[in-house]
């Protein structure tokens, strides 16, 4: 069996008194395409943010293309990345794609691109500037790129983050509801280049609430409910046969008539 | 009106620019340095760090420049070990005993207001840089400090025109800026009226200038916020 693309145990969160995640466990391969739903709250972004150490969970373990996170314990009871380099380096294979775009306000399209492989994978300035350009045609967005984020439509700028993320050449593709912010016309643009990147073969986690990308797009469709998997399974049996109760209220309040 | 006197006034004021502009071009530059540290201090969540910070601002921004100036140019020469130090063909001396005051006080406003920059980037910017896998150092340097320093600038160019009339306590210790030479001018004519509105127009046309170079800079550091490129667009 190959290694998988990312793979949890046990991971666990509390904020405080509320305990968001309660022992996910997840193993995701090469190329799979991973929808994670659920009601907000029910700590799947926060299950996205673990992986990437944003978020630093509680107990459980990480491992990113067979490497796992070293933890060493903190004062207050906690724990912490054990190596910021370690942290550093695995987040580099990661994209990550926010539902608030995040781009650097200060600096050009092109430049929010190139940021990264320049200054922390040390590519040559021209190879990253040639590759940007071709991520930015990908996109759909090649005629923006010396216009700063605040000149940009929010689909727009959704797309630049992706061809930002895309630049590090990352293994996995982390999408934290992306669509959730944009003007109802403007998703369909960014589910557009998400579904090609699907095709392609890339291996995509993806917290949404777009049901119908997940059912199209997905290889396998996790539902969170109250900070663990409640249903893990292809999206037809996600969608047509939901043997969770849960679920099948999750999806009659969320599924279109 | 007398416009000789003016005139003559006028000129012989002028000869204090150059000091003022020396006192205080160096004492921001060097006070903006100190205070980006002060401000990390400040910022860096560590109780050893913080509170030193925090206590020296409270100092410099709690007394007057005047009682500082007064405490470094009278006050240190008291200390035989100042007196015996490397320090002291420094510090008997009066510009530099001002230079010191005014560096330390601004340095205290300067933290301030850099660390209100700092706090101002979209916390959803440092994450979208943690999660490219830069480095704290990284992420300082070309996401944090740029947009910061652009966000302290107005509040920057307050502080440094107050600079520049807060050069004007040097007199009281001795050293010929603008409001010095005005002093004896007026101890010797009697024409107070004459000469300190002659001073008060110079550090006039100073600050005019001054508030002209940093809305320059506003503009310069924020292309962002000027039109896009090319074709006009719908903004979003």
């Amino acid at each position: 069996m190959t290694t998988p693309a990312i793979s949890l145990k046990g991971i666990r969160k509390r904020f405080g008194d509320l305990e968001v995640l309660k022992g996910i466990s997840l193993d995701a391969a090469e190329g799979d395409v991973i929808s994670i739903l659920g009601a907000s709250g029910s700590g799947k972004s926060t299950l996205l943010r673990c992986i990437n150490l944003l978020e630093v969970a509680d107990a459980g373990d990480v491992v990113i293309g067979g490497e796992a996170i070293a933890w060493k314990p903190k004062r207050d009871g906690g724990r912490e990345a054990a190596d910021r380099a370690q942290v550093e380096r695995m987040r580099a294979r990661l994209g990550m794609v926010f539902q608030n775009f995040n781009l650097w306000s200060h600096m050009t399209v092109l430049e929010n691109v190139i940021e990264a492989p320049v200054h922390v994978q040390k590519r040559p300035k021209a190879e990253a500037i040639a590759e940007a350009e071709a991520l930015l045609d990908k996109v759909g967005i090649a005629d923006k790129r010396n216009h700063y984020p605040a000149h940009l439509s929010g689909g727009q700028q959704q797309r630049a983050a992706i061809a930002r993320a895309l630049a590090m050449h990352p293994r996995v593709m982390l999408f934290d509801e992306p669509t959730s912010a944009l003007d109802p016309e403007l998703v369909g643009e960014v589910l557009r280049v998400m579904r090609a990147l699907a095709y392609e073969g890339r291996t995509m986690l993806v917290v949404t609430h777009e049901i119908g990308f997940a059912r199209e797009v997905s290889d396998r469709v996790l539902f969170l409910h109250q900070g663990v998997i409640e249903a893990d399974g292809r999206p037809d049996e996600i969608f047509t046969a939901p043997k969770s109760d849960r679920l099948r209220q999750f999806l009659a309040r969320t599924m279109p008539a | 009106m007398d416009l000789v006197f003016l005139a003559d006034t006028f000129v012989t004021l002028l000869g204090g620019v150059p000091l003022l502009l020396q006192l205080t071009a160096i004492s921001v530059s060097v006070g903006a340095v100190l205070a980006v540290l002060l401000a990390l201090m400040r910022l860096s969540g560590n109780p050893l760090l913080d509170y030193p910070a925090r206590g020296y601002v409270f100092v410099f921004r709690g007394t007057p420049l005047l009682v500082q100036i007064f405490l470094i140019y009278y006050g240190l020469g008291q200390f035989p070990e100042i007196r015996q130090s490397v320090a002291w063909p420094f510090l008997r001396q009066p510009y530099w005993c001002a230079m010191l005051a005014l560096t330390l006080n601004t340095t205290a406003y300067a933290t301030e207001i850099i660390r209100g920059g700092i706090l101002s980037v979209p916390f959803g910017q440092i994450e979208a840089a943690r999660a490219c896998g830069m480095s704290r150092l990284l992420i300082f340097r070309r996401i944090i400090l740029p947009q910061g320093l652009r966000t302290a600038l107005p509040a920057y160019g307050n502080e440094i025109i107050l600079m520049t009339r807060a050069t004007a306590l040097a007199s009281v210790i001795t050293l010929m800026e603008v409001t010095g030479i005005a002093s004896k001018l007026v101890s010797e004519t009697f024409r107070a009226i004459e000469v300190f509105a002659c001073a008060g127009a110079i550090y006039l046309i100073i600050n005019f200038l001054i508030s002209r170079a940093i809305a320059l800079a506003e503009r310069r550091l924020s292309p962002q916020l000027a039109a896009p490129p090319a074709a006009p667009e719908p903004a979003r």
